[in-house]
């Protein structure tokens, strides 16, 4: 069954019919040919498509496009600003937190969300005082980038580039 | 997965009406245990339903505590400020649970109501009495690392994986129902089924059912209270077995407490026997021991999760002995 809707994509207002079956995942990669999401798992579980989603970090495999008609998505692509890469991705370039560079694109758009979140204060499993301010630290970066699988291995340069960006 | 028909309800009632009149409809939530289910072919709708964009995002104070609202995001949740200072367990509960991006998309409502589920129930190539009822239970006899030690069945040894739900259950929480026939509210506690000889139904709601709120009763102990989870690994990682714990001291006895257990059956387990056991003794290590015994002697190991038995001992007498000297 197919439905029509219009989705804001890193910044352009796009229209598109979509299969209700069809996730955000694929109507960004398969419609809109946006490929810097990345389809690993397709369950959820290793934050590859990870994308903002109303400025808020989500895994876009689970979720069907059809529902969020009408909504903001910014991908890794969307990022960069008057052609200067965002402050993350220049973060990880130079401590060169990535190998293959499959999982780079969602690792970026989980980290920006989770700096926002830490911005916003919000504690993590880690935080030790729920209701206090929250530095973040190595243990910090980790936990709340869970989320995102590296099956290279570069976390070590990953939590540098965010500690880079946490620091300035 | 078989095509289905969206639609985005515009209040709880429309929504209620649309899933009770049609048998293959379903709610939708954040989706994110749903449309896995449906990827996986476990789930099979031929309608959604979407309740997510309903006017239910709010945490409100009542005279008698807090009224979450069913659309409410797990990280919002976790992070608001009335949850932190007066129930730290539900926030710690929460953050404990999957990954940022995951608690950015998973409601309240959908977390309690996600699946109780194992290995096999995902798999539809093996035989499963709660995916298909009468067709066998393949975890018993087979990897059960992750299954029930309490309330278990012959026909279903899967355990609800939710954390947020534990230290709801420990927190005497409300859930508000609106049905075809009107609102109703009942205990979470009641909310789950243990599976018995229909594994297929993991609560009582009936078909149609929406839950639209959950009360939390102000608890001023709660304040004092923690959740502690073992997993397999330090984060992103299902419990083993998970405690929240509310501890009441008045100076070295145990003048109230509140005791769930996750991880460990087909339902969030109140920890009732250990609580009964507790009230009135001294908070010592030893009378957390004989309390976590007192509940534990009904456990039921599997052979290869015999390990739970001693792992929820230890972590029930770990998190009372934190929160007594926590309040030294």
């Amino acid at each position: 069954m197919d439905a029509r809707i219009t989705l804001r994509v890193d910044g352009r207002d796009r229209s598109l019919t979509v299969d209700t079956r069809t996730t955000l995942l694929d109507a960004l990669r398969d419609h809109l040919s946006v490929t810097s999401p990345k389809k690993g798992c397709d369950h959820g579980q290793c934050g590859a498509c990870t994308v903002l989603l109303d400025g808020r970090r989500v895994v876009s495999c689970l979720t069907f496009a059809v529902a969020h008609d009408g909504a903001d998505v910014t991908t890794a692509e969307g990022l960069a600003e008057g052609g200067e890469p965002h402050p993350v991705q220049r973060a990880f370039l130079e401590q060169d937190g990535f190998q293959c560079g499959f999982c780079t694109p969602g690792q970026i758009c989980s980290a920006v969300g989770m700096l926002e979140e830490v911005k916003a204060g919000h504690p993590s499993h880690v935080t030790d005082d729920l209701t206090g301010p929250v530095t973040l630290d190595d243990e910090e970066i980790r936990e709340r980038l869970s989320g995102n699988l590296c099956r290279c291995g570069a976390y070590v340069n990953i939590v540098a580039a965010l500690r880079e960006e946490a620091d300035s | 997965m078989i095509p289905f028909e969206y639609l985005r309800a515009g209040d709880p009632a429309e929504a209620v009406a649309a899933v009770a009149e049609r048998p293959g409809a379903v709610f939708l939530g954040g989706g994110t245990n749903l449309v896995d289910h449906m990827k996986l072919g476990v789930a099979e709708p031929d309608m959604l339903v979407d309740v997510s964009r309903l006017p239910l995002d709010r945490v409100e104070e009542t005279a008698t505590g807090l009224r979450v609202g069913a659309a409410v995001r797990n990280s919002d949740l976790a992070a608001h400020p009335l949850v932190r200072e007066r129930c730290p367990m539900l926030a710690r509960a929460l953050l404990s649970g999957a990954s940022g991006q995951l608690r950015n998309a998973a409601t309240t409502a959908g977390n309690l109501l996600q699946r109780t589920r194992c290995p096999y129930f995902q798999d539809v190539t093996t035989p499963c009495n709660k995916r298909e009822p009468g067709s066998g239970c393949s975890a018993i006899g087979g990897y059960t690392r992750y299954h029930a030690i309490l309330g278990a069945s012959e026909q279903c040894v899967a355990v609800h994986p939710s954390d947020m739900a534990v230290a709801m259950v420990a927190l005497d929480a409300v859930v508000i129902v609106l049905g075809p026939g009107g609102e109703r509210a009942l205990p979470l506690a009641d909310l789950y089924r243990l599976p018995g000889d229909t594994p297929q139904r993991d609560t009582v709601l009936e078909h149609g059912e929406l839950v639209t709120a959950v009360e939390l009763p102000d608890l001023p102990f709660a304040r004092r209270s923690a959740y502690r989870k073992v997993r397999d690994r330090t984060s992103y990682s299902f419990a083993l077995v998970s405690v929240a714990a509310a501890l009441d001291l008045d100076g070295g006895t145990v003048r109230d407490v509140r005791l769930a257990l996750g991880g460990v059956a087909h339902k969030p387990w109140r920890a009732v026997l250990a609580e009964e056991e507790l009230r009135g003794k001294p908070a010592t290590e030893d009378a957390f021991r004989r309390a976590a015994d007192a509940e534990l002697a009904a456990a039921r190991p599997l052979p290869g999760n015999e390990f739970k038995v001693p792992m929820a001992r230890n972590t029930i007498v770990a998190t009372l002995r934190d929160l007594t000297e926590e309040g030294r």
